[in-house]
C-alpha cells in the first residue's frame, strides 16, 4: 500500500461536529439514526412482504407455478454468498476494534467483491428469466390458462423485490467502498470506527432482507 | 406588549449588533442559504416553500367553493372541477399539512428548545429539504400540465386502469416527499435523544418537542408504507401487474388497507405538532403552568401509538370485514380520549390564568374550539351505523377540515406569530395580529358549519354539481370561504411588512419561560454562545399579577 496507516492500536484525536459535545455522543447518534432508518425500511418491505404473502395466499396455485420457473441454484448461491459477506463483515469490524486497520480494509474488500458477486449473479438470473420469457409484459408468457394470473402476481412480486434489493446491495456497495476509502486515509481507529459500525448494520440488513425474499421467491413453491 | 415598548436606546443599539451577528446576518447571499445545514435558515427555506404550496392549494378551494355557488356548477366541466379537488387534497395534505408545523417551527425551534446547537443531522435536514423541493416540482407539473384528477387517495381501479391524468408523475412526487419527512422525523428523534442540554431531562422537556418526538414516530414508521404503496401503484399502473385487480387475483381493498395504514397516522401527523404548539402558547399567555404536563405529554405517546390501529375506520362501508370493523370503531373512540384529556388541560391551564389575549393566543383559543368540535364530529364517523349515513359526505369534509383547518392551520399561524419575533427579530404589528386571527376563525365557520349541515342532509363529497336544494348552504359556505381568504392574505402582507419596518424584538418579548426565548432575537448561528445548564422544570411560570389582581379586585 502506498499511503502508510497509522500504526495499530493508535488513539486518534477526531474532533466531533460542532453540535456534539464528544466524539462518542456523536457515534450514539449515527447508531441511533442507522436503526431509526432500518425500522423505516422494515416497514417500507413489510408492507411488500404483507402484499404478497396476502395476494399468495388467494392464489396459492398460480404462485406456486410461477415459482417452479425461478431459478433456485441460483437463489441458494446468491443466499450464500450474502450470508458469508455479513460474516465476513463481522470479522472486519472485530479486526478494527482491535485496531487492525490493514487487515480491516482488506476484510471489507472481500465484502465488497461479494457484493458484486451477488449483484452479478443476478444479473445473470435477470438474463435467464427474461430468455424464459417470465417479464409479465412478455405477449408469450409462460404460464398460460387459469394459472396464468397467479403466476403474473408471482412474477411482479419477483421483479418488484430484486430490482429494490439489488438497488439496495448497490448503495451498499458503495458505503462498504466508502468505508475503504476513509480506512486507507487512517481515518479509524480502535477507539473510533463509527461509520465501519453503521454501514455494517445496513450491510447486514440489505442480509437479511434476501433471507425473506429467499424462501418467498423460491423455496415456498416448491414446498407446497 | 409593554416589554418591547420599555426598550431603552441602548438596549436597541446591542439588540441591532445581535442582529448583525445572527444566523440571518451572516451572509445574504441565495448560495449561502441553498447550501446552509443551519436547522434555523433550513426552517426559513421550508417556511418560504410551504406558504407558497399553501396558496396554490387554497387557489385550488376557491375555484371549487366558486363552482359550488350554482347547483348546475360554475366551471366549465366536472373534469376540471375533479382536477381542483384532488390539486387542492395532494398539495394541502401532502405540500403543506404534513410538513408544515413540524419542518418550519420545529426545525427551528426544537435545537433551541433543548439547548442544542443544531439538530443532530444537519447535511440531512439540508437533504430533506431539496427533496421536499423537488417532489413539489414533480407534483406541480403533475397537476398543472398533466391534470390529475383522481382525489388525493389515488384509489384503484381509477387511478390504474381508468384515469387519463399524470398519476403515476404524482406518485413518484408522493414517494419521494414521503422520504422528506421520514429523514426530517429520523433527524427529530435522533436529536431529541443525544442533543439535549445538560439538565434538560426527558420531563422538562416543553411539550412541543413531545409532540414532535410523537410526530416524528409516525414519520418513521407509517411514512414507508405509503412509499410502498405508491410503488405498487406505479407498477400497477406501469405494467398492469395486477396487485390491486381482482382480475388478476389482487385484490383492490389491499390498496385501502395500505394507504390508509399511513393516511390514518398521517392524520395524526397533521394535529400533533398542533397540539404541541397550543401547549405552549397558552401557558405563556395565561402566564401559569401548563396543567398536568405528565397526561399531556403521555397523550402524545398515546395517540401516536393508537394510531396505528384504526385506519379501517375509513372503511366501514368498504365491505371489509364487520367484526375488523367493530374491532376499528372501539379503537376509533379510544383515540378520543387521549385527545379530549389534552383538551381539558389546555382550559384546565387558562382557568384562573392571567390571560392577554395577544394574536398567538387567540389563534390558540380558536383552535381549542374548533379542534373541539372537528374532534366530537369523528366520534360521529367512529360509530358504525351512523357512518353509513355520514361516509362519503360533506360531514366528512366538515369534520377533517376542522381539524385540519381548524386545529392545525389555525396553531401554525398562532405558532407563526409566537416565535416570528424570535425567528426574524421583528414583532408584527399586534392589531393586524389579532384581526387575522378572528377574521380567520369567524371566516372559518362560516364556511365549514354549514357543510355539517349539507352532509348530514346527505351531499354527497365530490361531485361538481348538486340539487338545487343545496344552494342556500353552499352559497354561505362560499360566502364564508371569501372571508376567509382575507384572513389567509392579510398575514402573507403584514408579515413581511415587519421585517423591515416592524419594531425590533427583545430575546423574550412574551415574558415566556422556553430555553428558546433565553438567547437573543434573532438567535446566533450557534445558538447558545455557552451550552446552557436547565435547572428548572418547564413551564415555571411564576404569578406576580395574580397576588395584584387580586389585590386590585379586592
Amino acid at each position: 500500500m502506498a499511503d502508510s496507516p497509522p500504526p495499530t492500536g493508535s488513539v486518534l484525536t477526531v474532533p466531533p461536529e460542532f453540535q456534539y459535545g464528544s466524539i462518542f455522543r456523536q457515534g450514539e447518534a449515527a447508531i441511533t439514526g442507522m436503526w431509526l432508518f432500518l425500522a423505516q425500511e422494515c416497514l417500507f418491505f413489510g408492507g411488500l412482504f404483507l402484499s404478497w404473502i396476502y395476494c399468495r395466499y388467494w392464489n396459492i396455485a398460480g404462485f406456486d407455478a410461477g415459482s417452479a420457473d425461478a431459478q433456485v441454484w441460483i437463489g441458494s448461491i446468491n443466499t450464500g454468498i450474502l450470508v458469508t459477506s455479513s460474516f465476513v463483515y463481522a470479522m472486519a469490524l472485530a479486526c478494527i476494534q482491535g485496531g487492525r486497520v490493514r487487515f480491516m480494509t482488506i476484510l471489507l474488500g472481500v465484502v465488497a467483491a461479494l457484493g458484486i458477486a451477488f449483484l452479478c449473479l443476478k444479473g445473470y438470473e435477470w438474463h435467464l428469466d427474461f430468455a424464459d420469457h417470465t417479464w409479465v409484459l412478455d405477449p408469450d408468457f409462460k404460464v398460460k390458462g387459469a394459472l396464468e394470473g397467479g403466476a403474473k402476481l408471482f412474477w411482479s412480486f419477483y421483479w418488484i423485490s430484486t430490482v429494490l434489493h439489488a438497488a439496495h446491495m448497490t448503495v451498499g456497495i458503495g458505503l462498504v467502498a466508502y468505508v475503504i476509502m476513509c480506512a486507507r486515509q487512517g481515518r479509524f481507529s480502535a477507539t473510533y470506527h463509527t461509520p465501519v459500525e453503521v454501514v455494517g448494520i445496513y450491510w447486514s440488513f440489505v442480509d437479511v432482507v434476501w433471507l425473506i425474499l429467499w424462501p418467498l421467491i423460491y423455496l415456498i413453491g416448491r414446498a407446497s | 406588549m409593554s416589554t418591547t415598548a420599555s426598550s431603552t436606546a441602548s438596549s436597541t443599539a446591542i439588540e441591532r449588533r445581535q442582529i448583525s451577528s445572527s444566523y440571518l446576518g451572516e451572509d445574504f447571499r441565495l448560495l449561502s442559504w441553498l447550501t446552509t445545514t443551519d436547522h434555523k435558515r433550513i426552517a426559513v427555506l421550508y417556511l418560504v416553500s410551504i406558504t407558497l404550496f399553501f396558496f396554490v392549494g387554497g387557489t385550488a378551494a376557491a375555484f371549487m367553493r366558486w363552482n359550488l355557488i350554482s347547483p348546475d356548477g360554475m366551471l366549465r366541466s366536472d373534469e376540471t372541477y375533479n382536477r381542483l379537488f384532488t390539486m387542492h387534497g395532494v398539495i394541502m395534505v401532502w405540500f403543506f399539512l404534513v410538513p408544515s408545523i413540524p419542518v418550519t417551527l420545529g426545525n427551528f425551534c426544537i435545537p433551541l428548545m433543548i439547548g442544542a446547537r443544531d439538530l443532530a443531522f444537519p447535511r440531512i435536514n439540508l437533504l430533506s429539504w431539496y427533496l421536499f423541493v423537488t417532489a413539489g416540482m414533480v407534483v406541480l407539473y403533475a397537476l398543472f400540465v398533466g391534470g390529475v384528477d383522481v382525489g388525493w387517495t389515488f384509489y384503484p381501479p381509477l387511478s390504474t386502469n381508468y384515469s387519463n391524468g399524470y398519476v403515476l408523475l404524482a406518485a413518484i412526487a408522493i414517494f419521494v416527499a414521503g422520504f422528506s419527512s421520514i429523514a426530517t422525523g429520523l433527524n427529530f428523534i435522533v436529536t431529541i435523544h443525544t442533543l439535549r442540554a445538560p439538565g434538560m431531562t426527558w420531563t422538562r422537556l416543553p411539550v412541543f418537542v413531545w409532540s414532535h418526538y410523537a410526530t416524528s414516530l409516525l414519520y418513521v414508521l407509517a411514512t414507508p408504507v405509503l412509499a410502498m404503496t405508491m410503488v405498487l401503484l406505479f407498477f400497477e399502473r406501469l405494467f398492469r401487474t395486477g396487485v390491486f385487480d381482482a382480475r388478476n387475483g389482487g385484490d383492490l381493498l389491499l390498496f385501502q388497507h395500505m394507504f390508509w395504514f399511513y393516511s390514518h397516522p398521517a392524520v395524526y401527523i397533521m394535529i400533533l405538532p398542533g397540539m404541541g404548539v397550543v401547549s405552549e402558547i397558552i401557558p405563556c399567555f395565561s402566564h401559569k403552568k401548563l396543567f398536568g404536563y405528565d397526561f399531556v405529554v403521555w397523550c402524545s405517546m398515546a395517540i401516536a401509538v393508537i394510531a396505528f390501529f384504526v385506519w379501517g375506520h375509513h372503511m366501514f362501508v368498504s365491505g371489509q370485514s364487520l367484526y375488523a370493523s367493530v374491532v376499528f370503531s372501539l379503537m376509533s373512540y379510544a383515540v378520543a380520549v387521549p385527545s379530549a384529556i389534552k383538551v381539558f388541560n389546555w382550559i384546565g391551564t387558562m382557568h384562573k390564568g392571567f390571560i392577554r389575549f395577544d394574536a398567538p393566543m387567540l389563534y390558540a383559543i380558536g383552535f381549542i374550539g374548533l379542534f373541539t368540535s372537528g374532534g366530537l364530529t369523528g366520534l360521529w364517523l367512529a360509530c358504525l351505523a351512523a357512518d353509513v349515513h355520514l361516509s362519503q359526505t360533506y360531514f366528512v369534509v366538515a369534520h377533517f377540515h376542522y381539524v385540519m383547518v381548524g386545529g392545525m392551520v389555525s396553531a401554525f399561524f398562532g405558532g407563526l406569530h409566537f416565535w416570528w419575533p424570535k425567528i426574524t427579530g421583528r414583532l408584527y404589528p399586534e392589531m393586524w395580529g389579532r384581526a387575522a386571527a378572528l377574521i380567520i376563525f369567524i371566516g372559518f365557520n362560516m364556511t365549514f358549519a354549514p357543510q355539517y349541515i349539507l352532509g348530514y342532509t346527505g351531499m354527497p363529497r365530490r361531485y361538481a354539481s348538486y340539487p338545487p336544494q343545496y344552494q342556500v348552504l353552499n352559497v354561505m359556505s362560499s360566502a364564508g370561504a371569501s372571508v376567509l381568504a382575507l384572513g389567509y392574505l392579510l398575514p402573507l402582507f403584514y408579515l413581511p411588512w415587519s421585517l423591515f419596518r416592524g419594531p425590533r424584538s427583545v430575546a423574550n418579548p412574551w415574558d415566556a419561560t422556553g430555553l428558546e426565548w433565553q438567547t437573543s432575537s434573532p438567535p446566533p448561528t450557534v445558538n447558545f454562545y455557552a451550552t446552557p445548564i436547565v435547572t428548572w422544570d418547564p413551564y415555571d411560570y411564576k404569578e406576580p399579577e395574580r397576588q395584584e389582581q387580586l389585590d386590585y379586585h379586592g
